[in-house]
């Protein structure tokens, strides 16, 4: 019987207005125990209002060895960014 | 080949820009394996090391303190989890950790196995046990290896007060009876040359230490933080009106800091070896726990996967 | 200080300090190291509310929090028999903790309407924490009483052996009724219909068997302990028979 309960990723968000954040991880046998200890292990010093889990595996990620692919072509194009474009001094906030 | 050196290459620009390595990157098998091995034996440390403090708990001498020792002991146990969670990115699972541990394949802090004889020895833990750890681990969480350092912010800032209460279990024994004052006394002539030993090997016996210098796990050699600890403990223990039992113990104004005696490494190889006070208690006590818990883990697991069929019956319902 | 006030306050703070004490012995030893820090998270929690309950009595009687706890003799403790027994197993554990959580839930939300503000604004603090507790023990009654025959076997165990202390809590003590008569605090007969209800659907959905006839083993509101009880304080109130009268 398998008994190595699946990982979860933890994600808190510590106050209204602020995004989840990933925090660590966990075991647990199921997604309900995982919240519970989610709450045990990471909030034991009021860190959080609201908490994700996520079995790791259901997590897809990007390979590293393709960042150049995926994230080299967008560090040329400072069109996306405003202090690429120039308006006069005297606007002070734009 | 120079695939491999070209990566490599990379790799050590990273480390050298004092940029973090994350988990999918490439790294050296030997990088790899040397933070397996540094990180476990880091988790392990904190799971044993709930041993000799909960040997306390049931017997803590007020409401206070046995609040105090059981969260902080609870730390431990969350803190050997982010440990455990970090190595786990490196691609070993929990449970081939924790049979290290049970095989005795993977080591531990040999701290752990000293036996906490009075309550006394909570203080003693507390200040310099937690005292030696935290040297150790501000450093770490500037380590390279993202969740690594990222765990350790976490453990650091957590035990910020785990110092603290050591030390003032120790101030509220210096002001009580002659008794209570002997007992802090006898609790440092016993903790403090196994917390000198906790910064490992002099630098010259090290083996490990140069890459991970080089790697930027580590960032300072085990003889400058033990220079660090002595330095920083020596008017702590002043100020309470104990004694450092080292009759060497001199300030040596040339270095700004102290002389002290040698350690007895030959004590600290034997209890790394096993042959410590509690080693056999300690280990026994771990593999208890898994072994009573396995049908638990069992049935849980079971449990989850009954539910999981349910849900998919019901759907396709 | 009106007898059946502190009588009633000790009854319910020592309900908390005794289990408390039990659950942190698993502290290092739990089966998995998440449900070790869990169960001292819920160990944290009694020990906290009998510390709020112990303070509340020494503000009055002129005394210290610690006097409750590790000064007073065994007979002087009114905790229930159910929370004196030891740990065991995990099974035995959560069906300790289920038939408890169960009580103390119910317990509390009746307190927290009553007429004494003091007692009720502790109450009222607490049952936030112990909804939690008896949403975690009910779900892991469940967890292993539907989990693996072995499982189902420990926990039938458990429950069997268990039972005997599950009608306890709902026997009013004379501080009980004084409190309901006086003070508006729970009606325990109304509370145990309640609470047996919401217990015995947790025990039905484990896929576990609640015995029929049974035994009642009572005595603890009364200072009359079994004999687990003895070796507990001797633990717990070590330092204090070892080193009277000092502080730490």
């Amino acid at each position: 019987m398998e008994n190595n309960w699946p990982l979860y990723e933890v994600f808190i968000r510590s106050k209204n207005g602020l995004s989840h954040k990933h925090v660590g991880s966990l075991h647990a046998a199921d997604a309900e125990m995982a919240l519970e200890n989610a709450r045990d292990v990471y909030t034991r010093r009021n860190e959080g209002v609201s908490i994700w889990v996520v079995k790791a595996a259901d997590i897809k990620a990007s390979d590293p060895a393709d960042g150049d692919f995926l994230f080299e072509p967008a560090s040329d194009k400072i069109y996306r960014h405003p202090t690429f474009y120039d308006v006069p001094d005297a606007v002070k906030h734009m | 080949m120079t695939q491999i050196s070209s990566l490599e290459e990379r790799f050590l620009q990273i480390i050298d820009a004092d940029e973090k390595i994350e988990p999918k990157d490439w790294m050296p098998e030997e990088y790899r394996k040397t933070l397996i091995r540094q990180i476990s034996q880091h988790a392990h440390s904190e799971i044993v090391g709930m041993l000799p403090e909960g040997n306390w708990i049931t017997r803590a001498p007020s409401l206070k303190r046995k609040l105090a020792l059981l969260a902080k002991v609870q730390d431990e146990a969350g803190h050997g989890l982010y440990l455990y969670s970090a190595c786990e990115t490196l691609g070993i699972d929990r449970s081939t950790l924790l049979d290290q541990l049970h095989t005795g394949k993977a080591k531990y802090s040999s701290i752990f196995n000293y036996p906490t004889l009075t309550w006394a020895d909570m203080g003693a833990i507390g200040w310099l046990v937690d005292g030696a750890a935290i040297m150790n681990q501000v450093p770490l969480c500037r380590c390279s290896y993202g969740p690594y350092a990222r765990a350790m912010v976490r453990v650091c800032k957590e035990e910020s007060f785990h110092q603290r209460q050591g030390y003032e279990i120790m101030t509220v024994l210096c002001k009580g009876s002659a008794e209570q004052k002997a007992l802090a006394q006898d609790a440092l002539n016993r903790w403090w040359w196994p917390s000198l030993m906790m910064f490992g090997p002099n630098d010259a016996d090290s083996t490990h230490s140069e890459w991970s210098m080089r790697w930027k796990i580590k960032r300072f050699s085990n003889d400058e933080l033990r220079q660090r600890f002595v330095d920083m403990t020596v008017p702590q223990a002043e100020l309470i009106g104990l004694t450092i039992p080292d009759p060497d113990l001199k300030f040596n104004s040339d270095k700004n800091g102290y002389d002290f005696g040698p350690i007895n490494w030959d004590e600290f190889w034997e209890v790394v070896k096993g042959n410590g006070p509690c080693n056999e208690e300690r280990l026994k006590a771990r593999i208890d726990a898994h072994e009573k818990g396995q049908w638990v883990r069992e049935a849980a697991a079971a449990y989850a996967l009954k539910q999981q069929q349910k849900s998919t019956i019901s759907k396709i319902a | 200080m009106e007898l059946n006030r502190k009588k009633f306050i000790l009854q319910w703070a020592d309900n908390s300090m005794i289990l408390g004490q039990r659950l942190s012995e698993w502290c290092g030893h739990g089966p998995v190291l998440e449900q070790d820090i869990a169960l001292t998270n819920i160990a944290l929690d009694l020990i906290g509310e009998a510390r709020y309950l112990y303070q509340l009595l020494a503000s009055e009687e002129g005394t210290s929090e610690d006097d409750y706890p590790f000064l007073r003799k065994e007979s002087e403790f009114y905790n229930l028999l159910l929370v004196e027994q030891p740990n065991e197993d995990w099974a035995y554990t959560m069906i300790r903790q289920v038939i408890f959580d169960h009580f103390h839930y119910y317990f509390l939300s009746e307190v927290m309407k009553c007429a004494d503000s003091q007692l009720a604004d502790i109450a009222a603090k607490s049952v936030k924490e112990v909804r939690y507790h008896l949403k975690f023990s009910s779900e892991w009654v469940i967890r292993l009483g539907d989990g693996t025959v072995e499982s189902n076997q420990r926990m039938q165990k458990a429950v069997d052996d268990m039972a005997k202390f599950a009608a306890e809590p709902y026997l009013p003590s004379e501080a009980d009724v004084w409190m309901q008569d006086f003070q508006q605090g729970p009606d325990l007969n109304n509370l145990k219909a309640i609470a047996d209800k919401a217990l015995y659907e947790i025990i039905e959905e484990a896929k576990l068997q609640w015995p029929d006839q049974q035994t009642i083993r009572k005595g603890g509101k009364e200072g009359r302990h079994s004999e687990h009880m003895g070796y507990l304080l001797a633990t717990m109130q070590y330092m204090q028979r070892a080193y009277p009268g000092l502080d730490w």
